[in-house]
């Protein structure tokens, strides 16, 4: 993988006409109508909109977690619509990389073997020298052998960070990462995410309701009611809450 | 908070199932053995009333000796047919019929084998000819000494009919008779409770069955119009005097069929045993499925506190669960239970033949049992982890839940006490210590050992889980199972105990008698010199038999240099009931049996003369020249002088008689003979010559020292199989929690599992994760079941050491056998909740709450 900064026409997940519908009838809701992006490689990207506007369904649908109603998805050269278990498992191992919101570490393993975890599943063997950045940046080395109960919250979303990294995924998917974490441990996360874009051109597509976590983004698309409505390339936290603020109005006068 | 409760019950159908139904194993288990006792012994009951029904009054001799049911068999002895007479002449007697039949006619069928009854008597008596009760289906009554009737069942048995000519072992050895006539019973029956008679005439079955001329064993009485039965037994009494025994004929079924009960009691008695075990290890899964039950709502009871419910109030809706499955599972199993006892009471009473069951009726013991233990039992379990819901702090609901690691201290000691306590009370019961409840104590020894090794479990399972874990190392979905089996070191400790109860009490039993056997066979192959053996496989009180006469026959082959045949029975010896022998070559006490002298001569025995072990000797105070009065089951007490104290060994029985003695014994044939050869004989040139001489005594067969042994020690194999399919039940109950415990935590890790798959992890590698959790702790269970039930089997053994089981034998090939099997068990116990876990929608368990 030879990828860096600002690479064009190179693109590490793709949503075409994307519509997702749960439910049917009366209860039917529509959460996604029609949404086509693409996600360059290399770059940081946040997702966000107003509670409901779909951002976590576009993200599961994104990674295949979740199956669309309509549209295609891609990740790299793999079509992710359609894909069963066996190829979905195969996508998570080797082209994918989680991080949630909470419960993201298993609690029996120690902070070390969390972060090889994705690894030793897929039966592969970690480069040491990435390891040892990936460890580096997170800046965890003397807690490796500490198991998640006895770790900060900010500690175990490091931990969950490197996990993600480690395995030099395609994308990395982050549903609210920061989410409950307080501004201090998650400007250290989000630090270390953007560093993993620009220094070892990783890609990274984050949701996130936070307009200060956004501006860590290269680049911002906003969704409202379940379509993209609005983007920013090289956000600042105050372009973000500008743009928030005028796509609540609307969604206000509707609602 | 009583709605609440019942919503999250019926909200959770699995779990309630999975935990009621160890209860409704456990339930089914007591209640079949009421339902079954119950049907059986009515079923006797009026089984004894119709075959005494014609009867008013009933006249026996007392009986010489005293027998208990369970013991062996009481004969009443035959009294002169002068007493006929008496009783004819006594005021308001219309009929008097004197009566021969005792157990003990044996018929030899068309295969050339006596016909066996499964253990129900095998009468043989004199032909009193038709009565409401007994038809003749067939032919006619017996008139010559050469003719006999038998009744259809018996018939059926041997596979014989009409005219042909059979041979009868009695207490003569084999005669030849013509079947004259076949009868069968009221109501359509071929045989009474299993029962067989074989009827000849008269004189033919005094002397056959009774061994001497013009006697009978009973009078049966019919009273004149307007006399009461009552009334005339005791007029009867007073003409015939002290020696004898009167009876209504409604005492005399009552007394029959307590006779018969008492046995059935003591079955009840056994199948309460196995449900008890049974329960136990439900216990064990019940504690465990609510005290994962209560991990799991945690949250949920926390936020019930934080909204104001009282400590009490969280007790109340754990308890309220537990007595919901408690009542519903012991409604299941008390139907269940209803549903067995009638289905085994169907196929013994096909076994014993024409046994007529009386209705299926639900005693009140099954209902009280069922409900009982059922509810008793899982509120109690239950109990424990309702107190720790109750001390849930309402700030759990607003954190994550986290099972903190609480210390095991508080356990381990409490297990290393329980323990203790176990360890003492088997040593007492063991040692003969405990007074008169022996039996009690060692049960409640094993009791308290099984709860004590349970309680230490938890610190025990962490390294031994590690170890056992340390296999799948190599394999990442191995290693998580391994540490998910230790990550609850309790949870996985009581899902072990479970299964190390069945286990263990398998593997006592097995070193036990594998310890019998093998002593047994080490005593007798080191001391007794005898190359051939003729014997045979008792099935029911009376011991096979064969001809004397064979004996003699024996000694004359070429190459024979010793023939020693042996009749055995109880006697009152002085003043105490004993096992006596007679031998017919006092010399091969020496030369075959290897007895050593400690007093007197034990080379020869003279009528009136006795030898003694010298432990009885000690017991009773006897000495060479001592004189004992003797009260076999015939004739007159008589006095025998003591002439030699051999050794004692548990080959040789504590007294020995001359062969002349067996004459008064109940059964008057050798059931045994230790054949010695001289040297340079082969055994195959003799063997074939002796088979000969057995053909007319079929319930024997001759044979080499070593199947000899075989055939022995194989009695104790069916033993020993009966007892491991009762205990299988157990060991089914321990896997059913082996699953639950599986099911729940595979609920309970839902997120866990869906973060696995989210990085990777594939359905059949979470599967394998799944199995390997189970089979680590299944076998962990067994390794446990093993070690202790090995320990426990020890110490019995240490115990019986005087018994004669010297050697201790550990069934290496099964306890590997069993680990192996544990972790089928563990495989087969996974599939569910594996299958479960690698269904588990990812984004679902992500999202999951
Ligand atoms: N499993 C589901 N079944 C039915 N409707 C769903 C389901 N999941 C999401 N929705 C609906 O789809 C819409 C989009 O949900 P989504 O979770 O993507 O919102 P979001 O933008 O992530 O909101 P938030 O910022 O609150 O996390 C919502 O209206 C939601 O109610
Ligand atoms: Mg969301």
């Amino acid at each position: 993988m030879t990828a860096t900064t600002g690479q064009p026409a190179s693109v590490a997940a793709r949503a075409s006409d994307v519509w997702k519908v749960y439910g049917s009838g009366e209860a039917q809701v529509i959460a996604l109508r029609g949404v086509s992006a693409e996600f360059e490689r290399g770059r940081f990207t946040a997702i966000m909109g107003p509670s409901g506007s779909g951002k976590s369904t576009l993200m599961h649908c994104l990674a295949g977690l979740d199956t669309v109603t309509r549209g295609t998805v891609h990740v790299g050269d793999t079509t992710v619509t359609g894909l069963g278990d066996a190829g979905l498992t195969k996508l998570r191992r080797d082209k994918v990389g989680f991080i949630f919101q909470q419960f993201n570490l298993l609690p029996t393993l120690t902070a070390k073997e969390n972060i090889l975890l994705p690894l030793s599943i897929a039966g592969r063997k970690a480069d040491p020298a990435w390891y040892d950045v990936v460890i580096e940046t997170v800046g965890l080395r003397d807690r490796l052998d500490h198991r998640p109960a006895q770790l900060s919250g900010g500690q175990q979303q490091r931990v969950a960070c490197a996990r993600a990294l480690v395995a030099r995924p395609e994308v990395i998917f982050a549903d609210e990462p920061t989410g409950n974490l307080d501004s201090r441990s998650g400007a250290e996360v989000l630090n270390f995410l953007r560093n993993s874009v620009r220094e070892h051109g990783q890609t990274i597509v984050m949701v996130t309701h936070d307009p200060t976590a956004a501006a860590y983004a290269d680049r911002v698309v906003f969704l409202a009611d379940g379509q993209i409505v609005s983007e920013l390339i090289e956000p600042t936290a105050e372009t973000v809450l500008d743009t928030m603020k005028k796509l609540d109005t609307p969604a206000e006068v509707a609602g | 908070m009583f709605r609440a409760t019942l919503k999250s019950l019926l909200a959770r159908k699995v779990r309630l199932v999975l935990s009621g139904l160890a209860v409704v194993l456990g339930v089914t288990f007591v209640s079949g053995a009421f339902v079954l006792t119950d049907t059986l012994g009515r079923s006797f009951d009026s089984l004894f009333a119709d075959a005494y029904a014609e009867v008013d009054v009933n006249v026996a001799a007392k009986p010489k000796l005293e027998v208990g049911e369970m013991e062996g068999q009481q004969i009443s002895g035959p009294f002169p047919a002068t007493a006929l007479e008496t009783v004819r002449a006594v005021d308001g007697v219309a009929e008097a019929t004197g009566v021969v039949s005792t157990d003990g006619a044996r018929l030899i069928g068309s295969n050339g084998k006596a016909v066996t009854s499964f253990g129900a008597p095998q009468l043989g008596g004199n032909w009193t000819g038709e009565s409401d009760l007994v038809q003749l289906r067939e032919g006619r009554a017996p008139q010559a000494d050469n003719e006999i009737v038998i009744n259809k069942g018996l018939a059926d048995a041997g596979k014989v009919a009409l005219g042909d000519r059979v041979g009868v072992l009695t207490l003569e050895p084999r005669q030849d008779f013509t079947i004259v006539g076949i009868f069968g019973y009221s109501g359509d029956r071929d045989s009474l409770g299993g029962v067989n008679e074989v009827m000849f005439t008269t004189p033919v079955a005094q002397q056959l069955m009774l061994g001497e001329p013009d006697v009978y064993n009973s009078i049966v009485v019919t009273a004149a119009d307007g006399v009461s039965a009552e009334g005339l037994r005791d007029s009867v009494a007073a003409a015939v005097g002290d020696g004898y025994v009167v009876k209504t004929g409604e005492q005399l079924s009552a007394d029959a069929a307590a006779g018969l009960k008492e046995g059935l009691a003591f079955f009840n008695r056994i199948l309460l045993g196995f449900a008890a075990v049974a329960l136990l290890v439900g216990t064990f899964l019940i504690l465990n499925t609510f005290s994962i039950i209560v991990a799991q709502r945690t949250r949920e009871l926390a936020l019930l506190r934080a909204v104001g419910a009282s400590g009490k109030q969280i007790i109340g809706s754990v308890v309220l669960e537990a007595i919901a499955v408690g009542l519903i599972a012991s409604v299941f199993g008390l139907a269940a239970g209803i549903g067995i006892g009638a289905l085994l009471a169907y196929l013994f009473g096909n076994l014993a033949g024409g046994l007529v069951l009386a209705g299926v009726a639900v005693p009140a013991a099954a209902v009280i049992g069922a409900f009982g233990v059922g509810l008793v039992i899982t509120v109690l379990a239950a109990l424990l982890p309702a107190l720790r819901a109750a001390r849930i702090p309402p700030i759990a609901a607003m954190q994550d839940v986290a099972t903190p690691d609480r210390p095991l201290t508080k356990i381990t000691v409490a297990g290393a006490l329980v323990t203790a306590v176990g360890a003492t009370l088997l040593f007492l019961g063991l040692g003969g210590h405990a007074g008169g409840n022996t039996l009690a104590t060692i049960l409640g020894g094993v009791l308290f050992s099984f709860i004590g090794v349970a309680l230490l479990t938890p610190l025990i399972s962490k390294p031994v889980v590690a170890a056992l874990g340390a296999v799948f190392a190599g394999w990442v979905p191995g290693k998580l199972g391994r540490l998910n089996s230790g990550r609850n070191p309790r949870r996985t400790a009581i899902t072990a105990a479970a299964l190390m109860v069945g286990i263990a009490l398998v593997t006592g039993i097995t070193v036990i008698l594998d310890s019998a056997k093998s002593s047994i066979t080490g005593l007798i192959q080191d001391n007794v010199k005898a190359e051939l053996v003729i014997a045979g496989v008792q099935s029911g009180p009376r011991p096979p038999t064969f001809d004397p006469a064979v004996l003699t026959e024996t000694k004359a082959i070429p190459g024979v240099r010793m023939v020693d045949g042996q009749y055995v029975d109880q006697a009152l010896v002085g003043d105490e009931r004993a096992w006596v022998g007679a031998v017919t070559e006092p010399a091969a006490m020496r030369q075959i049996y290897g007895a050593e002298a400690t007093a007197g001569d034990i080379d020869r025995l003279a009528p009136g003369q006795m030898m003694i072990s010298s432990d009885t000797a000690e017991s009773r105070g006897l000495s060479v020249g001592s004189t004992v009065p003797v009260q076999f089951a015939r004739g007159d007490a008589q006095t025998y002088t003591v002439t030699g104290i051999y050794e004692s060994s548990p080959i040789l029985g504590p007294v020995m008689l001359p062969a002349d003695a067996a004459r008064n014994f109940s059964v008057t044939q050798p059931s045994q003979a230790f054949i010695q050869l001289e040297a340079g004989t082969s055994v195959s040139d003799v063997l074939p010559r002796i088979e000969a001489l057995l053909a007319d005594s079929p319930e024997v067969s001759v044979a080499d020292r070593e199947a000899f042994l075989e055939e022995q020690t194989g009695q104790l194999d069916g033993l020993l199989q009966m007892i491991q399919i009762l205990l299988a039940l157990a060991i089914v109950i321990a896997v059913l929690g082996i699953i639950n415990t599986l099911a729940l935590s595979v609920l309970e890790r839902t997120r866990e599992l869906g973060l696995l798959r989210a990085i990777g992890l594939r359905r059949s590698q979470t599967m394998g994760m799944i199995t390997v959790e189970a089979v680590v702790i299944s076998v962990f269970g067994a390794l446990l079941g093993v070690v202790v039930g090995s320990g426990l089997g020890a110490a019995v053994v240490e115990a019986l050491k005087d018994e004669g089981i010297t050697e201790l034998v550990l069934p290496w090939g099964q306890m590997g056998v069993f680990l192996g099997l544990a972790a089928l068990i563990g495989v087969i116990a996974a599939v569910l909740p594996a299958i479960r876990a690698a269904r588990i929608n990812v984004l679902g368990a992500i999202a999951h709450d």
